[in-house]
């Protein structure tokens, strides 16, 4: 149980970096995450079926491509209701809906959807026969974080990327172009979801439906740590998967869903910054 | 030959007189103000009672789908972004739903009871979030209808996927339309003259600038819980009412197509109108029945819909139809 707790822990904490990262540094909330995952998923098995590709090449491809619709989409539509929240959160979700309902519509349906697993066979820890892709999750979230944190801190990019998170009229005095720089986040954050969609998806089929699980879950991670806060996305992904597997392991694994629930309502109303908001964001939320 | 001239907008008399002095003085300037509000009330009672009886239907969920905007409209006028009015209308149809099918209360104790109480449910439901503001509630408000299916799905009770069915119908079409058009009307001219009362003032500086409203020695939680509440018990009446017209309720009540469809209505009418968002429904609502035959491509229309309107006409139909009623407009000669 604490392998499973660890995994599924992992998994959640994959799905919520790409959210996290858009969301901390350009502020835009990009409901579109859920579609951008599942298209991700499609569009390799597009890569790998109908093209005959290899597989580490279809992957790459598939992420490379998924950034550049992600600064796409920043720079013909978000870029012009920037700041406004509400069309913010209108037109990403608006994006989520057309891209997933038009899958949907267009009967990209069952169990043919798949993507092959890495490497096949499993292995036994403290008890447990876990798959070897589950094992490379847990490895491809170390090393992504590990990644995350020396791009962020020590390229030029991504120093731009904390400045504008921080303060976006003093960055831009800098010589710092505040809309090229939300755009690279932005398709960042969209490629980080396709990676996410590539490495997890083997676990199962690809559906429509996971496109709006994945935004329930990276949206209930993100605000139980804390938006924008990478160390609180990993806290929190920890905490409501290890409550999902206990829950699923003692009560019925229909709860899991209520206890990320209970969770959400029970932080914001004791701490509504989340786990490890900053000051700043608790003034921006309350 | 225009480039010596440009565009002028000057507002009518009338409606100087009118905005806020209520000193009317001829029939004429009453017209002008009761014409554009006889016009929508009339016309579409004279259209819901001639039509045959699928259409009298499509007018029903319309008019639902009008209160859902309005009700969207009116909390989003209040700073509180609301993503999931699915959330609202799924607790009023289940509360009527099961006050009927366990109690076998009357149709006439449920609604009214519905109404309430499922207002009442939503409110505390969002009690522990309603510090939050922006984006922060409307990512909470997405969520909880999406779980509270889940929940339903899960736990299989209130009958689980299938659903309660076999409630008590009204008693005629004509008493479902007379009542349905009542509560619209009433729903929308209500929250007008609520929001310009120094009552709704406070909502709109709440939005505008609440740490000023909160340094002004006004509780904000306690007017957006009031908010809230008001909001949702609109959107549960209209649960109660779709249940008890379509004698069901089930998980489909949780859809995204309620949260979605006010959203692109208000979007299409004018955000902060209340009026707007009403039109925007009477479009949408019977262009989406003549396309039914799409499927769920509809859906992506409404998505479409609402991405073009946001990005390109933020502006919204009711804004340009009361500039252009409201305001002359003439060429006059450059300096």
């Amino acid at each position: 149980m604490l392998v499973y707790g660890l995994i599924n822990s992992t998994v959640l904490a994959l799905m919520a970096l790409g959210f996290n990262l858009t969301f901390g540094i350009s502020g835009v909330a990009n409901f579109a995450y859920g579609a951008i995952y599942v298209v991700a998923g499609f569009l390799t098995w597009t890569f790998i079926n109908e093209l005959n590709l290899p597989y580490a090449l279809s992957a790459v491809l598939t992420i490379v491509l998924i950034g550049i619709f992600g600064v796409l989409i920043y720079r013909f539509i978000i870029k012009r209701i920037r700041g406004l929240v509400i069309s913010e959160v209108i037109a990403t979700l608006g994006i989520s809906i057309v891209i997933l309902e038009f899958l949907r519509y267009f009967g990209f349906i069952g169990f043919k959807y798949s993507l092959p697993v890495f490497i096949n066979g499993s292995v036994e820890i403290l008890g447990a026969f876990v798959d070897i892709q589950r094992l490379l999750i847990v490895g491809f979230v170390i090393l992504l974080i590990a990644a995350l944190y020396m791009f962020t801190h020590y390229t030029k990019v991504g120093l731009a990327f904390r400045g504008i998170a921080q303060e976006e009229h003093t960055s831009l005095s800098l010589g710092i172009n505040p809309d090229r720089i939300a755009g690279l986040s932005m398709g960042m954050g969209s490629a980080l979801g396709a990676f996410a969609a590539i490495v997890i998806l083997p676990l199962g089929t690809i559906t429509v439906d996971s496109g709006y699980d994945v935004l329930i879950n990276a949206l209930s991670v993100c605000i139980v740590g804390g938006l924008g806060s990478t160390f609180g996305v990993i806290l929190a992904s920890f905490i409501i998967g290890y409550a999902q597997t206990i829950t699923a392991t003692y009560v019925s694994s229909h709860w899991t869903m209520i206890v990320s629930l209970i969770a959400i309502l029970i932080i914001l109303a004791i701490k509504p910054s989340g786990l490890l908001g900053h000051q700043k964001e608790l003034e921006e939320r309350v | 030959m225009k480039e010596n001239y440009r565009k002028e907008r000057i507002a009518r008399g009338i409606k100087a007189r009118s905005d806020d002095i209520y000193a009317l003085t001829s029939y004429k300037e009453m017209w002008y103000l009761l014409f554009p509000r006889l016009v929508p009330i009339v016309g579409i009672a004279i259209i819901a009672y001639f039509l045959p009886l699928y259409w009298k239907k499509v007018v029903i969920t319309t008019c639902i789908f009008a209160m859902l905007s309005v009700s969207w409209d009116f909390l989003s006028s209040c700073g509180l972004l609301s993503l999931g009015q699915a959330l609202f209308f799924g607790i009023g149809s289940y509360t009527a739903g099961s006050l009927n099918h366990y109690l076998h209360l009357p149709i006439y104790v449920t609604i009214p009871v519905a109404t309430v109480v499922g207002g009442f449910i939503s409110t505390m439901i969002l009690l522990p979030v309603i510090r939050l503001r922006g984006i922060y509630f409307a990512m909470v408000t997405l969520i909880l209808p999406l779980m509270l299916m889940r929940l339903v799905e899960a736990t299989k009770m209130l009958g689980g996927t299938e659903g309660l069915t076999g409630l008590s119908p009204f008693p005629n079409t004509w008493v479902e339309i007379t009542f349905i058009l009542a509560a619209m009307w009433a729903a929308l001219f209500g929250l007008r003259r609520l929001i310009a009362s120094d009552y709704g003032l406070i909502f709109v500086s709440i939005r505008d600038n609440d740490r000023a409203t909160m340094a002004s020695g006004i509780n904000i939680y306690a007017f957006k819980a009031q908010a809230l509440f008001i909001g949702s018990s609109i959107c549960a009446f209209c649960g109660a009412f779709m249940t008890h017209s379509y004698q069901f309720t089930g998980m489909p009540v949780f859809a995204m197509e309620f949260s979605i469809l006010p959203i692109a209505a208000s979007a299409i009418g004018g955000i902060g109108t209340l009026a707007g968002p009403l039109m925007g429904a009477f479009i949408l609502v019977p262009l989406s029945e003549l396309l039914r035959e799409f499927g769920t491509l509809r859906i992506v229309f409404y998505g479409l819909i609402l991405v073009i309107c946001v990005v390109v006409l933020p502006e919204g139909i009711f804004h340009y139809l009361s500039r252009k009623y409201n305001e002359m407009e003439r060429w006059a000669r450059l300096e």
